[in-house]
């Protein structure tokens, strides 16, 4: 379990630095996918495969093929290429990312005063522990995050309605799109 | 023979059920091809291919010695390495479902807790064998293709997991084999009707099958996402098409047919009798249905087919509680 914890952490770096070195959009979320499976398999190694299959199920199943989709309908191409190449120069990304190693240290730093002799290991959570536990100490923040998910919903209808037929300026063509977005 | 400890018996053991499993779905999927362009035909009126040996019976394998020796040509203006990944991902995801199958008491890869949640999750990355294989392929029937055929499957797999739900809150556990055990007394398709329903209709429209098969519609799109494919790349697409009908059939005979589960015969034998039963009655389904226009897919899918789902988790989470008060 420990070697197939720090395989799949290290390729979920590398990935993920893929994702922000790539100039290829499609490419690039090509290796954000892959960053996000590897962090499902972490899940998986530290004994709680149920969210390591929610996390294939949501974020790789689900929301990345959205965003895919979005990238394929607005096909960059070269002009993409050249405008991510661009915004690769040292001057643009030397900045944020001294800030960000500053951070890492202090992770590092965190990290390192705690327990470190703690092992990869843990008892296989199963799904039931897992519902048990937010339908009862966490009650509150699913029925908050239940809220926020249907004001969003109703957002999306509210924004994607199609007018009603007796106003004919919205042919069938626009509906049937509506529809499948 | 110190080395052949019981373990690696055991394991070895496991390795070759794995493999013939394996071999077992490639080679079901591939005769299907074959099978279902014969029962089109008896369907339909018509031969059907029947001059390969006797009774046709050799026609895979002229297809296979065809498909082999073409070229394998990947367009120039194409994006190499999705274009190669692509099939790759279209036959390995769906392959990797059968892992969690549970064939007969004895007889199955992987007995995961998590079991059908990683045939959601698998299905969830099938859906980039076609947006890749659209996209890459530059080619604007195969990129309306995929469009289609990727909110097809999102809209689809959103209550393919809901139908299921009902099956596992029956059975207490995502377990495949706890599943096929709790349906010893009655088999989940009487209390479940409405999941099997929903759950049978989302299979194939994960699958692509016609009625179904919008992505690829023929008069439309010429083929769809896997247009600019030549030679074995587009047979990756190809068998995986009939491998994930196996894995649908194979899936509905588990989850509501009672997998092993019946009298007399062997397990081994009820499972292939009802998985072949449903693979003939999928080829049924695209002998006799027209295709329909692909908004009133997606609407039905929406607005029929998601609120059927939660009305049915809603009823059967309430008759569990009534019967079994916590």
């Amino acid at each position: 379990m420990e070697i197939a914890f720090y395989l799949s952490g290290l390729i979920a770096v590398l990935a993920t630095l893929g994702v922000i070195t790539n100039t290829n959009p499609v490419h690039a979320l090509l290796y954000l996918i892959v960053s996000l499976i590897s962090v499902a398999l972490v899940f998986f190694a530290l004994g709680a495969p149920f969210a390591g299959a929610l996390e294939v199920i949501v974020y790789a199943g689900a929301i990345m093929v959205l965003f895919v989709f979005v990238v394929m309908m607005l096909n960059l191409g070269d002009q993409g290429a050249a405008q991510e190449k661009a915004w690769l120069r040292p001057r643009i990304w030397l900045g944020p990312s001294l800030l960000a190693a500053v951070l890492l240290v202090t992770l590092i730093a965190t990290l390192w005063s705690g327990d470190a002799g703690r092992m990869i290991s843990g008892e296989v959570l199963t799904a039931k522990a897992v519902g048990s536990l937010l339908f009862g100490p966490w009650l509150m923040v699913v029925e908050l995050g239940a809220m926020l998910l249907l004001a969003a919903l109703v957002t999306a209808s509210h924004v994607g309605r199609v007018a009603s037929p007796d106003k004919p300026e919205v042919n069938a063509e626009s509906g049937a799109r509506k529809e499948a977005s | 023979m110190s080395w052949l400890s019981p373990t690696i018996v055991a394991s070895l053991i496991a390795m070759l059920q794995a493999v013939v499993i394996l071999l077992g779905a490639v080679l079901l999927g591939a005769v299907m091809t074959v099978v279902e362009r014969r029962l089109l035909g008896l369907w339909q009126d018509r031969y059907g291919p029947n001059r390969v040996g006797p009774f046709g019976s050799l026609q895979l394998i002229a297809d296979m010695i065809k498909i082999f020796f073409k070229e394998d040509w990947i367009p120039p203006f194409a994006d190499r390495t999705l274009f190669v990944l692509a099939p790759v991902i279209a036959m390995a995801s769906l392959l990797l479902s059968f892992m969690i199958i549970p064939i007969t008491p004895g007889w199955g890869v992987a007995d995961l807790n998590i079991g059908l949640l990683f045939f959601l999750a698998m299905a969830g990355i099938n859906v980039y064998a076609v947006l890749f294989g659209g996209w890459s392929s530059s080619n604007k029937y195969a990129l309306i293709g995929a469009m289609r055929a990727s909110a097809q499957t999102l809209s689809y797999e959103v209550f393919m997991g809901l139908a299921l739900m009902g099956v596992v809150a029956m059975t207490g556990s995502f377990n495949m084999r706890e599943i096929v055990n709790a349906q010893e007394g009655l088999w989940f398709v009487i209390p479940q009707f409405f999941g099997f329903c929903t759950f049978l209709i989302a299979g194939i429209a994960v699958t692509h099958r016609h009625p179904f098969d919008q992505p690829e519609a023929e008069q439309e799109l010429a083929d769809g996402y896997h247009i600019e494919y030549s030679s074995m790349k587009f047979g990756m697409f190809f068998i995986g098409e009939y491998v994930g009908m196996v894995l649908v059939s194979a899936l509905i005979v588990t989850l509501f047919f009672g997998g092993w589960h019946g009298p007399l015969l062997p397990p081994i034998v009820w499972f292939a009798l009802k998985t072949g039963a449903f693979l003939v009655f999928f080829v049924l389904l695209r002998a006799s249905l027209p295709r329909p226009r692909y908004d009133r897919v997606m609407s039905f899918g929406w607005k029929f087919c998601l609120p059927l789902t939660l009305i049915n988790l809603l009823v059967t989470g309430a008759v569990i509680l009534i019967a079994d008060p916590l």
